[in-house]
């Protein structure tokens, strides 16, 4: 579903993701840890065509960036930990706008099913500028899911977030993950990517560093593996 | 019996679910412009911003030109444009802000659509915008200044210079909004790049209100529509690279 070769992108002279390779199923859940600077929200920027690979090849879902960047965002949702909301529209005007943008096909009920699979068929009506962050975050899920993408995106969304909120995000992760769609995830929350994903990479230095799935953590947890990947003097561990 | 579609015949159904590219773009260019007038209805900041600026200015320039009303209307296009070019430029500024503050820039640019519709939606709605406060400050400068400016021909050219000047600005403000020092950096882009029309409406407005022969305005009103077409071609191609890393 998703395949990177070589991929480098670098800004000026300075590279931040160098020869990175990096291969998805379909339907796999990634979770893309590392440290902060390792450069994972550049790769999702690049795998989501907001960014240009200066070196590389990028293929999502059969088709090529740049030069099939339209065809890739049509089966690209992407969250990130910015709502990518407008404070001064309702949930509804919100999702409308995006559906419109995406040319949703019986756009009407589709806003239906995305307002009851995120919980706030009841705030519809309400400005989102008056929603909490977890609610905003819900909202900016179900903004990633109206168009039905095959992968979705996941930048950080648990920042800022409360124990109460991640739950609820937890739980729509699940339920969106659980239809079968592919999934890459960035966080630095490792107990609860633990429990969602189906794989586990560790990007650091701009190349994936390390790469593991829950089978093959053994007896040891994710900070374990994540520490050990990390710590100095420790080749890739593929 | 049921029958299952073949591949082709599948994929074929789905085009034609799809709208054609011209009606995406299009249909694009309309729910950019519809978000941003609903959003701006609701919370009005933007319009209020530049309104009370472009009274202010024309109230400060009354008090500052205490002269006779010849030499007033000798001087009425140049403080208009002076107005209607800050004033354009807060909104412009404002406009793009509210896009990049809550990731919003992200959001559109994640569409998938042609990114020249993006531009186009927001360039009609900060004419709108721009428009709406030119509709507002004319008749209150006519009730200042004591000189009729409810004329045709002006008119005419404020809307032709504000098509150039949200044109050139609204490529320019995306290109701005990515620096942290946007609220600088705007002005100084666009005001060097504006000179052409700022200068063509200024004088075209000027030969309106004196009421000179047509042949002594239209140079400057060819000169503001040949600036209108060749900004928005040069938008329309650049767009896409000016708002990508």
């Amino acid at each position: 579903m998703i395949e990177v070769r070589k991929l480098v992108k670098r800004f000026g002279a300075k590279p931040v993701l160098r020869g990175l390779d990096f291969t998805v199923e379909e339907g796999e859940f990634v979770a893309l840890v590392g440290p902060n600077g390792a450069g994972k929200t550049t790769f999702l920027r690049v795998l989501s065509s907001l960014a240009r690979p200066s070196l590389g090849k990028v293929s999502i879902a059969g088709f090529q960036l740049p030069s099939q960047a339209a065809e890739v965002r049509r089966s690209l949702g992407v969250v990130s930990h910015l709502p990518l909301l407008y404070g001064d529209l309702t949930a509804e005007e919100n999702l409308r706008f995006y559906g419109k943008m995406y040319s949703v096909p019986e756009l009407r009920d589709r806003i239906e099913q995305v307002l009851e699979l995120v919980g706030l068929s009841a705030r519809r009506s309400d400005l989102v500028r008056t929603f909490s962050r977890g609610m905003q975050q819900r909202l900016a899920i179900g903004r990633a899911v109206l168009h039905d993408p095959v992968v979705l995106l996941f930048d950080e969304p648990y920042t800022g977030l409360d124990q109460e909120a991640c739950d609820m995000l937890d739980k729509v992760l699940r339920e969106v993950a659980g239809r079968g769609r592919t999934v890459v995830m960035t966080s630095h929350d490792l107990g609860r990517v633990q429990d969602l994903a189906s794989r586990f990479d560790v990007l650091a230095g701009g190349v994936i560093a390390a790469s593991t799935t829950p089978s093959g953590l053994g007896s040891q947890n994710l900070l374990d593996f994540y520490r050990q990947a990390l710590a100095p003097g420790v080749g890739r561990l593929i | 019996m049921k029958k299952s579609l073949t591949v082709p015949a599948a994929a074929a159904l789905e085009k034609q679910k799809q709208p054609s590219r011209v009606a995406g773009f299009l249909k694009a260019i309309l729910a950019v412009v519809w978000k941003d007038l609903a959003a701006e209805l609701r919370s009005r900041e933007l319009l209020s911003a530049m309104l009370v600026f472009a009274l202010l200015v024309i109230l400060i320039f009354n008090f500052a030109l205490e002269l006779d009303l010849p030499t007033r209307r000798s001087v009425t296009s140049g403080v208009l444009w002076v107005t209607f070019a800050f004033a354009g430029t807060l909104g412009l500024n404002r406009s793009m802000a509210i896009e990049k503050d809550r990731g919003c820039l992200d959001g559109l640019l994640l569409a998938p659509v042609d990114r020249s519709a993006i531009y186009f939606g927001k360039a009609i709605s900060n004419l709108v915008f721009m428009l709406i406060v030119e509709a507002i400050v004319l008749p209150a400068y006519s009730l200042l200044y004591n000189t009729n400016l409810i004329n045709p021909g002006l008119i005419g050219v404020t809307i032709l210079g504000s098509i150039g000047y949200v044109a050139v600005g609204t490529l320019l403000a995306s290109m701005a909004v990515q620096t942290r020092t946007r609220d600088i950096m705007l002005p100084i882009l666009l005001f060097p790049v504006a000179i052409p029309v700022l200068l063509a409406s200024v004088k075209a407005s000027e030969g309106f209100l004196q009421g000179l022969a047509g042949a002594e305005i239209m140079p400057w009103v060819n000169l503001l529509i040949v600036y209108d077409v060749i900004f928005i071609a040069v938008a329309f191609m650049t767009f896409d690279s000016v708002v990508e890393e």
